[in-house]
C-alpha cells in the first residue's frame, strides 16, 4: 500500500486557495453596514477531506474496485424474465397503496407518475431513436397550456382537451422536427435547447393570451364520467362524486382520484410504447440509430423515421402536460424551465436508455427522494450531480439497461 | 428492350479532384457486370453516384427507363437499386432476422393504428415478413444463426447477410462493393455460387466492384476497367484480359 503524503499536502493547500473565497469569507450584514469576516472551519473541513482522500488514494481505489454494481443489479437477460412479475407487482401495489397512506404521499406519487410519463416519452426520442433532445419541456408546456387555455377561453373539459393537447404537442414536435432533424448529435441538442427556451419566453411574454408570468389559474380538475370532485358542483345542475355515491365530501378523494388517473395514463403510455417498439417503425428507429447510411441504402427515409420518433415523443409530453395542468389547477412559465428538461433527460439516462422499467424506477427515485430528504434540500443539486458521476463510473448503461424485445424466428 | 441501367457521361468532381471523368456504360437485364481497376480509380465513387449517396457533377443515370440521378438514395433504393458497402454495414446490435425485417420496412405497409391494435392484416404481414426472412436466410446458409446478434457473426457470414438483406427488398439491380474482400478461398467460392444463383433463379442483375480476378472473370458477362477516374476498356472478360491498355494499367509500362 502506497501513501501519497506530499501530493496530499499539495492538494490540501490548493483546496485552501480555491475554497477561501467561497467558503472562508462570510458577509455580515449589520444594519446599513456590511462587513466581511473570515471563517476558518469550512475551509479546514474541505482541506482535511481532500488531504485524507488524496493520502489514501490507492486503498480507496481498490475499495471502489470491489464494489461491482453489475453484481448487485441483475443482468439484462435475467431482467426480461422478471419483467412481467415486477410490473404486475408494481401495478397491484400502486392500486392499493394510495388508500393506506397520507394525502401528501399520494400527491408526491402523482407527481412521480407525471415524470414517469415524461421519461417514457423522452425515452422514445433519446433511447430508441438516439436523438438528443434538450428542449423536451417545450412540448410539456404546449400540452399544459393547451388545456389551460382551452378550458379558460372555451370552457372545454379535461377529457375533450386531452386528445387536442396531444395533437397540438405532436404538431409542435413535427413542426420543430422538420427543419432541425437534418442536424445530428450536439447540434440537434443545441437547437432543441433553444426551442425549449423560445416556448417558455413566448409563454412569459404573450401576456394577453397566457397571462405572462402570472400564469393561468382555476384550471378545472378532471371529472370521472362527468362526476366532479368538489364540495359543490361548479355549474348549475352538475353532479359531484360524493353526492352521486352518497358519501361524505373528503378532499382526499380528489388526490386519490388524480393518482389513479395518472396511473391509468401511465399504463396507457406504457402499452402504446410497448406496441410501438415491436412495430416496424420501432425497428426502424433502432436501425436508424445504428446506421443511417445502411437504412438509406435499403429505402428507409431517415427524415420521416426521425420525425415520427420526435412527433410521438412530443405527443406523450403533451399528454403529461395536460394532466399536469389539470392536477395543479394553476400553471405559469416557471414550471417549464430548462431544469425540467434536464431532470427528464437525467431520468432517461439514469434508468438506462431505451429501458422502460429503468425509466420508471429512475423517475420515481428522482421525484420521491428529494421530497423525502427535505432537510437536505440545499444539497439537492450536489447529490444529484454526485449520483450522476457515480453512475457514469459504475453503471454507464443505466440502472436497468434496456433488454429490447427481440423478434425471434421460430426454429 | 433498353438496358436496365444506363450510365452516360458520369463525372464527379471534389474540389480540384476529378474523381470520375466521363464514365458511360450499360447494364443489361440478367447480366453480371464488373468494374475493376487499381485502388483509387473511382470505382466506389461511381457506385455512390449511381446509388444516390453523391450527386454527380454531370451525367445521366437511367434505371429501367427512368432517370434516377439527383434523387435521394432511399428513393433510388425503392425503385429497385440496392447496394452493399465495402465495409459491411449491418445493424450490429440487432439480430440476424431483425436485419432482414428492417429491410422489408418499405414493403410492410403498416400504419400506426393497425400496429397498435394488432389488426389481422398487421399480424399476417409480420408473419409473411418472417417467412420471407427465413427463406433468404436459408438461401445464404444462415438460418441456424437467425436469432444471433448480427455483430457476432463471422466476417464471411456478415457479408452474406448483407446480400440477403438487399435481396429481400426484391431489387432489379444489385450493386456489390467488393463482396469478396476479406473472404477466404472457400467463402469466395460460396459467394460465386450465390451470385450466379441470384441471377438465374431470382432475375436480378448484378453490378460489382471486385479485386479478386478469378471471381470477376468467372462470373461476369461484361467488365469495365477504370483508371484515374476514366474508363479505359470495356468488354467480355476475355477481351479485357487481352487489352494492352489494361495490361499496362495493371502491370505498368513494359
Amino acid at each position: 500500500m502506497r501513501l501519497y503524503p506530499l501530493e496530499a499536502l499539495a492538494a490540501a493547500v490548493l483546496t485552501a486557495v480555491l475554497t477561501i473565497p467561497i467558503l472562508g469569507i462570510d458577509i455580515v450584514v449589520d444594519g446599513p453596514r456590511i462587513t466581511l469576516t473570515g471563517e476558518a472551519l469550512p475551509v479546514l473541513i474541505a482541506m482535511a477531506a481532500v488531504f485524507v482522500v488524496r493520502l489514501f488514494q490507492e486503498p480507496l481505489k481498490t475499495a471502489i474496485g470491489w464494489v461491482r454494481m453489475d453484481r448487485l443489479l441483475p443482468s439484462p437477460e435475467r431482467m426480461t424474465a422478471y419483467r412481467p412479475m415486477i410490473l404486475t407487482g408494481l401495478i397491484v401495489m400502486a392500486l392499493i397503496w394510495p388508500f393506506t397512506v397520507s394525502r401528501g404521499a399520494v400527491d408526491i406519487a402523482t407527481l412521480a407518475l407525471i415524470y414517469v410519463m415524461l421519461g417514457l416519452g423522452l425515452n422514445i426520442v433519446v433511447g430508441f431513436a438516439g436523438l438528443l433532445d434538450l428542449g423536451y419541456v417545450a412540448f410539456y408546456a404546449v400540452g399544459a397550456y393547451s388545456y389551460a387555455l382551452l378550458a379558460q377561453y372555451f370552457g372545454l373539459s379535461f377529457w375533450t382537451c386531452l386528445p387536442v393537447c396531444v395533437a397540438l404537442a405532436a404538431l409542435t414536435g413535427c413542426l420543430l422536427g422538420f427543419p432541425v432533424l437534418r442536424l445530428r448529435g450536439d447540434y440537434l441538442a443545441i437547437v432543441t435547447l433553444g426551442f425549449g427556451e423560445i416556448i417558455r419566453l413566448l409563454l412569459n411574454n404573450l401576456d394577453q393570451l397566457t397571462g405572462g408570468p402570472d400564469g393561468i389559474g382555476n384550471i378545472p380538475k378532471p371529472t370521472l364520467f362527468g362526476l366532479e370532485f368538489a364540495r359543490r358542483p361548479s355549474q348549475e345542475g352538475g353532479v359531484t362524486f360524493h353526492d352521486f355515491f352518497g358519501l361524505n365530501y373528503s378532499g382526499g378523494d380528489t388526490v386519490i382520484f388524480l393518482f389513479l388517473l395518472a396511473l391509468a395514463l401511465v399504463l396507457f403510455t406504457l402499452f402504446v410504447i410497448n406496441r410501438l417498439i415491436r412495430m416496424p417503425l420501432g425497428r426502424a428507429w433502432e436501425a436508424l440509430r445504428e446506421d443511417e447510411i445502411a437504412c438509406r441504402s435499403l429505402g428507409l427515409n431517415p427524415t420521416v423515421i426521425k420525425l415520427s420518433a420526435f412527433t410521438l415523443g412530443a405527443s406523450f409530453a403533451g399528454f403529461a402536460g395536460a394532466f399536469f395542468a389539470a392536477r395543479q389547477g394553476f400553471i405559469n412559465p416557471e414550471s417549464f424551465t430548462f431544469i425540467e428538461s434536464a431532470v427528464v433527460l437525467a431520468i432517461v439516462v439514469l434508468g438506462g436508455m431505451g429501458s422502460q422499467l429503468g425509466v420508471i424506477l429512475a423517475a420515481i427515485a428522482l421525484t420521491v427522494l428529494p421530497e423525502v430528504a427535505r432537510q437536505f434540500a440545499e444539497y439537492r443539486m450536489l447529490i444529484f450531480g454526485l449520483v450522476m458521476v457515480l453512475m457514469m463510473i459504475w453503471r454507464p448503461q443505466g440502472l436497468l439497461p434496456a433488454a429490447r424485445p427481440r423478434l425471434k424466428l421460430p426454429q | 428492350m433498353s438496358a436496365l441501367l444506363a450510365v452516360s457521361g458520369l463525372s464527379m468532381r471534389f474540389g480540384g479532384l476529378l474523381a470520375v471523368d466521363g464514365v458511360s456504360f450499360n447494364v443489361e437485364r440478367d447480366q453480371v457486370m464488373a468494374i475493376i481497376g487499381p485502388n483509387g480509380a473511382g470505382k466506389t465513387t461511381v457506385f455512390n453516384c449511381i446509388s444516390g449517396f453523391y450527386r454527380p457533377t454531370t451525367g445521366r443515370v437511367v434505371l429501367d427507363g427512368e432517370p434516377i440521378d439527383g434523387l435521394p438514395s432511399h428513393q433510388i433504393a425503392r425503385r429497385g437499386l440496392v447496394r452493399t458497402f465495402q465495409n459491411v454495414r449491418l445493424f450490429k446490435n440487432m439480430t440476424v432476422v431483425e436485419n432482414l425485417l428492417v429491410s422489408q420496412h418499405i414493403q410492410l405497409v403498416t400504419n400506426l393504428w393497425s400496429g397498435l391494435v394488432k389488426t389481422p392484416g398487421y399480424r399476417s404481414a409480420e408473419r409473411h415478413a418472417l417467412e420471407r426472412a427465413a427463406f433468404w436466410l436459408d438461401k445464404v446458409e444462415l438460418l441456424a444463426l437467425a436469432n444471433r446478434e448480427a455483430g457476432n457473426l463471422a466476417y464471411g457470414q456478415q457479408r452474406r447477410l448483407e446480400i440477403a438483406r438487399c435481396m429481400i427488398t426484391n431489387p432489379k439491380l444489385l450493386l456489390l462493393d467488393e463482396p469478396a474482400a476479406g473472404l477466404n478461398l472457400q467463402e469466395t467460392r460460396q459467394l460465386d455460387r450465390l451470385i450466379i444463383e441470384l441471377r438465374q433463379a431470382h432475375g436480378v442483375s448484378v453490378l460489382l466492384i471486385e479485386h479478386d480476378m478469378s471471381l470477376v472473370m468467372g462470373i461476369s458477362d461484361k467488365v469495365l476497367v477504370m483508371e484515374y477516374g476514366r474508363p479505359i476498356a470495356v468488354g467480355t472478360p476475355a477481351e479485357v484480359r487481352a487489352n494492352p491498355e489494361v495490361i499496362r494499367a495493371y502491370l505498368g509500362e513494359a
